[in-house]
């Protein structure tokens, strides 16, 4: 048993089949070998482009699957309440049954001014739920919680919720959607609102849609 | 000669795997590797193959189908003779799979098992523990249900902190912008196939190593690891005082392999299948997604974890303990085995040991979440209420409506996010009392603005009764001098009055 153990001892076997190797490395046979080796290598990086291609496919898309949902009426959402709805995603396939109804919080704040959040925690995505009496979200999950305007009140959550951009069209409420939020994509940057988060420094850009500039 | 013997030999000439296998078999291992400590990595391998069998039946009723996985777990759970059986199977022996690495490699690690000349049989080992993770983790979401959807949405969530590639990695791990159909057939894939397989080869290679190199030796003090002299001491050892593997160690481990099937079998047949639970359909958003038992103690840690550490965290901590699994057989590879003279590792087994249990323990009552339905099912206890003037009654309402409830437990019921209120009234002042509800802070929410002055008046009064008979309410030295004119007060702590709060 000693042999099979590390380090093996050199046996006259192998000393022979290298013997016959070093003999045939200067031959045709092993310049043949060779250049089978480098087609096989060639072929592969030639096969593995689709492969790879194919993998990476959801990822080069383009943005394409972002659009513009229409969430109904904008009438039937009454100011002052935070109402929860559910939309088809955009793009979807008939095998993705129910996971492609996607829902979210449309928050009136006043007559005309909506605001869309997605339900998904800015902490891990957990879906939070909406207490109208203490105007506050919560999330199941680790606890985190909001205030009626989607900024952060407690818990883990770094940020507050994920808004949709929205716009309204023949009375419609529109949302441009299509994508899981998180804090990697553009859910993660806050859109222009006139309430957003009290903070010092001010940004003198002109927000895009509109032509006022943000303060605040 | 009989008919089976030359049956055999036919085979035999042509297959000649007698040899290696006599050889695997009946090596010789020292006597002190017979022993109960040295069961559990045949006992993973044992589940292993009973995860592959036990899936591949479940593989031929389930379907990777977004709209149909959840009805086909209804179909297996309810329809098909003792489908619910076989998917508890699976369930439970990958409950027990994990646990068993686990304590493998615990055993290995105080074993001193992963030193010269075991080295990669270790490395190998922390792939396969990992890759079990990974098999338990995608398992769980082909039980497509609310737990597996939100699962997946932490996970993408998790995957979007990553700088600058976070997005597409994101979209490569659901297969597409959403959690949707091509996201379960990723992991359908990956549970299925490329996970099994890889594991299977390494799982193949792992044992290869351990028969080629020879089971670790009992450790003793003071009998330290040389490069230079351990193949030939081990050697020593396994042919002086040894025996063969087979049967004189192995006894041991066909015992406990029977012994972990049967526990299996035991917690399926009465625990039955996990789930599956609600459907999964975003939006039911009244839902509470739990982690499998495995992940039940990151639940406890991304839940604990302040906010600005939380990226940092999850994706420099993960690396660096899988580099620090890696790299031990080269910082640790030679020197004494024996876990008398080796109290870091002692300490840091127990020290992991029992933070991995608290947060365990902790993630099955989430003290850290809001209960969500406190406020309209949990009713303030009337002892509460006795005596009370009908302000503070209804300040006792504005607490329940309010959802205060949901963190605050009174009476041992109610959420636990924030403090138990029995007797905040001896630890804030009515003034700091309103400044906490008003403002907030320490983790709770503002409620000015959801609180008007009467109902603020009305809650902050209900909560100064709470506090037991024998202590009085905490109240403000200075506002009694004020309120006297300016002189000192007899006393700065007023006398309990029953509970009510002498004004």
């Amino acid at each position: 048993m000693d042999e099979k153990l590390p380090p093996p001892s050199p046996q006259e076997q192998e000393q022979e089949q290298e013997q016959l190797l070093e003999r045939d490395r200067i031959s045709r046979r092993s310049f043949l070998m060779n250049v089978g080796l480098a087609i096989n290598a060639a072929v592969g990086v030639l096969l593995a482009v689709p492969v790879v291609a194919y993998i990476l496919g959801p990822v080069m898309r383009r943005r394409e699957y972002l659009t513009w949902v229409d969430l109904g009426d904008a009438a039937k959402f009454n100011p002052g309440e935070t109402k929860l709805v559910s939309f088809r995603n955009p793009f979807t396939n008939e095998w993705d049954g129910e996971t492609a109804n996607i829902p979210a919080y449309v928050r009136t704040a006043a007559p005309g001014r909506y605001t869309v959040f997605a339900v998904n925690c800015a902490h891990l995505g957990c879906p939070v739920r909406w207490f109208s009496e203490s105007q506050l979200f919560m999330c199941p999950c680790h606890g985190g919680v909001y205030y009626a305007d989607g900024s952060r009140a407690s818990g883990p959550p770094e940020r507050g919720l994920f808004e949709y951009p929205t716009k309204i069209e023949n009375g419609h409420l529109l949302i441009e959607a299509g994508q899981m939020p998180t804090l990697s994509n553009r859910a993660a940057v806050r859109p222009c609102r006139e309430q957003s988060q009290p903070t010092l420094v001010k940004r003198i850009a002109p927000c895009p849609g509109t032509d006022e500039p943000t303060i605040g | 000669m009989s008919w089976y013997r030359r049956t055999y030999d036919w085979l035999e000439r042509r297959l000649q795997l007698e040899g290696p296998i006599k050889d695997a078999v009946l090596h010789p291992v020292p006597k002190s590797t017979a022993s109960w400590w040295y069961v559990f990595g045949s006992a993973s391998a044992v589940l292993l193959v009973l995860q592959v069998v036990t899936g591949i039946l479940l593989a031929l009723v389930y379907s990777p189908s977004a709209s149909h996985a959840w009805n086909i777990l209804q179909v297996l759970n309810h329809q098909v003779p003792l489908g619910w059986f076989l998917r508890a199977m699976h369930g439970w022996g990958s409950n027990f799979m994990v646990a068993v690495v686990v304590i493998h490699m615990a055993q290995v690690f105080l074993f001193g098992a992963y030193k010269f000349p075991r080295e990669l049989t270790w490395i190998i080992g922390v792939f396969l523990l990992l890759l079990t993770l990974g098999m338990a983790f995608t398992g769980q979401v082909l039980r497509f249900d609310q737990d597996a959807y939100w699962g997946l949405a932490i996970g993408a969530s998790i995957l979007g902190r990553v700088p600058w590639i976070g997005g597409q990695l994101v979209q490569l791990m659901l297969g597409g912008p959403i959690i949707n159909g091509a996201t379960l057939t990723r992991f359908f894939a990956l549970h299925v196939f490329i996970l099994p397989g890889t594991l299977l080869v390494l799982t193949g290679l792992h044992v290869w190593m351990v028969v080629k190199l020879g089971i670790n030796e009992w450790p003793m003090p003071g009998r330290l690891v040389r490069r230079e002299t351990y193949i030939q001491e081990y050697n020593e050892l396994a042919h002086k005082d040894g025996l063969p593997f087979f049967p004189g160690a192995a006894w041991k481990d066909a015992y406990f392999a029977a012994a972990i099937l049967l526990a299996v079998a035991i917690c399926a047949a009465i625990f039955g299948p996990y789930g599956p639970t609600g459907t999964p359909d975003p939006t039911i958003i009244n839902t509470v997604p739990r982690p499998d038992p495995p992940f039940l103690w990151i639940y406890t840690v991304l839940s604990y974890l302040p906010p600005e550490m939380e990226t940092p965290f999850l994706l420099i901590v993960p690396p660096i303990v899988i580099a620090v699994l890696l790299g031990l057989p080269f910082v640790a590879g030679v020197g004494e085995k024996s876990w008398w003279r080796r109290p870091v590792a002692v300490f840091t087994v127990m020290f992991l040991a029992v933070c991995w249990a608290s947060f365990t323990h902790l993630a099955t009552s989430t003290p850290w979440s809001p209960k969500m339905n406190a406020w309209s099912g949990s009713p303030i206890p009337t002892a509460f209420l006795e005596h009370r003037t009908p302000l503070e009654r209804q300040g006792a309402n504005v607490f329940q409506e309010k959802q205060c409830r949901n963190c605050h437990s009174i009476g041992g019921s109610g959420g636990e996010r924030g403090p138990a209120l029995d007797d905040v009234a001896t630890r804030l002042t009515e003034d700091q009392l309103i400044r906490q509800v008003l403002l907030g802070g320490g983790n709770m929410p503002a409620y000015g603005s959801t609180l008007s002055p009467p109902e603020t008046t009305a809650l902050v009064r209900f909560l100064n009764t709470l506090h037991p008979n024998y202590q009085p309410a905490a109240s403000d030295a200075s506002r009694a001098v004020a309120e006297q004119g300016g002189g000192p007060p007899a006393s700065t702590v007023e006398p309990g009055n029953g509970q009510h709060k002498t004004q």
